[in-house]
């Protein structure tokens, strides 16, 4: 256990599932408990550089794949990379039928991105909070209990919501681009109980009107809680398996294997739902 | 669990991260797959062609073969003729040289007898003439004799 012998397995927990803060009070820059009042300006700096700095990992492979790529016999890299770019240009052309430069380098950007995320959940849970606490001990002189270090950014509801909204905001923009402003309006008030009767369509309206936008928020939501709630629960059973002691091995591992799977499919199932999303949002047929 | 700036932040390098990669990673990797699609179906393409053009060139290979073993043929069958007519045509010409030599010689020879035939009369002649006159010295006269002498000669 990385905390030390007078923490109680609450306190563990608790310890492993809080980000480290960053806000401004009064002026200068506070950290972690001294946060607690910042409300909304509050920065989890550990999920922002972790999140960043994969992406950037991500992008720095590709791009260096993409200018490198040569047409003739590829390298094994490269054919590892055009493989994950088939893959996501296929799904893309199988489920979009529109015409978009948007969508294949977004649905790609958010696999691999939300994969490598996902995947920081496979290192074992006390290795690099326990650094981080070295190093803030030594380094600053602060109290290993306070130094906190969250490292799977998708833990981070934060982060879920963020691509989320992102995903929203392109189904707006998709819809107003391709049905216009009118279009939309009307696809949200009149379905999906549509009358020829003018008076009745009128009364209709607001009860159409309340469905849709429940239907239309809803998908956003969903995107950010699926995959919030999937690694959170994933992560929360490792930190827990992680404090049993040596019993944790053989439970560890049989865990890890289990979640190599969640961690694919999480990222594939928000990849997927994003191209729904604004397939759906493209097409004019209700 | 609470909503908090950390969400502009990610948005934004969410936005960064999407605009980078449609500009610089998705169209040469992109490109890159299609350009070599493009490459293989071509490549697929020509040795079909390059099949086809295989067993044409097979079948005309076999009918240059099969006309260049009959002109062989051909060829040998008159070079066979012209030896035998050739060696036909030496042995004739060697016959006749043959005959001439033959008959030149037998001339040659049939005119050397003739001459010592000639001699050998003579040379008989003589010696009769010669033996008869000394035989003849004392009793007969020459010139009274001559017309035997002569017919002698004649006879020899």
């Amino acid at each position: 256990m990385a905390a030390g012998e007078e923490l109680t397995l609450s306190s563990h927990i608790q310890h492993h599932l809080t980000n480290a803060k960053m806000c401004t009070v009064d002026g200068s820059v506070a950290f972690n408990k001294a946060c607690s009042e910042a409300g909304f300006w509050t920065w989890h700096v550990d999920t922002l550089a972790w999140s960043i700095g994969l992406g950037i990992l991500f992008l720095w492979i590709f791009r260096s794949v993409a200018n490198k790529a040569t047409v003739g016999v590829p390298g094994k890299l490269q054919c590892f990379i055009e493989m994950v770019v088939e893959f996501v240009a296929a799904n893309v052309r199988d489920t979009y039928h529109g015409k978009s430069k948007l969508i294949a380098p977004l649905a790609l950007t958010i696999f691999v991105w939300v994969f490598l995320m996902n995947l920081m959940d496979l290192v074992p849970v006390d290795f690099l909070p326990a650094f981080a606490g070295f190093v803030g001990e030594t380094a600053f002189g602060m109290d290993s209990k306070d130094v906190y270090m969250k490292i799977v950014p998708t833990t981070d509801i934060n982060m879920t919501a963020a691509l989320a909204v992102g995903v929203f905001l392109l189904m707006i923009g998709y819809s107003i681009r391709i049905k216009g402003v009118l279009g939309f309006i009307k696809e949200l008030t009149l379905h999906p109980f549509s009358t020829k009767n003018v008076p009745l369509q009128i009364l209709l309206i607001p009860f159409n009107l309340l469905l849709e936008l429940i239907a239309l928020v809803a998908k956003p939501f969903s995107l950010a809680l699926r995959l919030f709630g999937n690694l959170y629960a994933g992560e929360m059973i490792f930190i827990l398996i992680g404090a049993i002691g040596l019993a944790q091995l053989p439970l560890h591992f049989v865990w890890a294997v289990f979640h190599i799977l969640v961690i694919v499919l999480q990222a594939f199932v928000f990849m997927m739902l994003t191209i729904v999303y604004l397939s759906m949002a493209s097409s004019d047929n209700h | 669990m609470n909503l908090n700036a950390t969400l502009l932040g990610e948005l934004i390098a969410f936005t960064v991260f999407v605009l980078f990669c449609m500009k610089f990673v998705w169209p040469p990797l992109m490109n890159a797959i299609e350009t070599r699609q493009q490459k293989i179906a071509d490549g697929l393409a020509a040795s079909d062609r390059a099949e086809k053009d295989l067993a044409l060139a097979q079948d005309k290979a076999k009918d240059q073969l099969k006309d260049a073993k009959a002109q062989a043929a051909e060829i040998i069958e008159q070079a066979r003729k012209r030896e035998a007519k050739m060696i036909e045509e030496a042995a004739q010409k060697a016959n006749a040289e043959r005959d001439n030599i033959l008959a030149q010689t037998k001339a040659e020879v049939e005119a050397e007898r003739n001459r010592l035939r000639e001699d050998l009369r003579k040379q008989v002649a003589a010696l009769a003439v010669a033996g008869a006159e000394r035989i003849l010295q004392r009793s007969i006269d020459e010139a009274a004799h001559s017309d035997i002498l002569e017919k002698l000669v004649q006879e020899l």
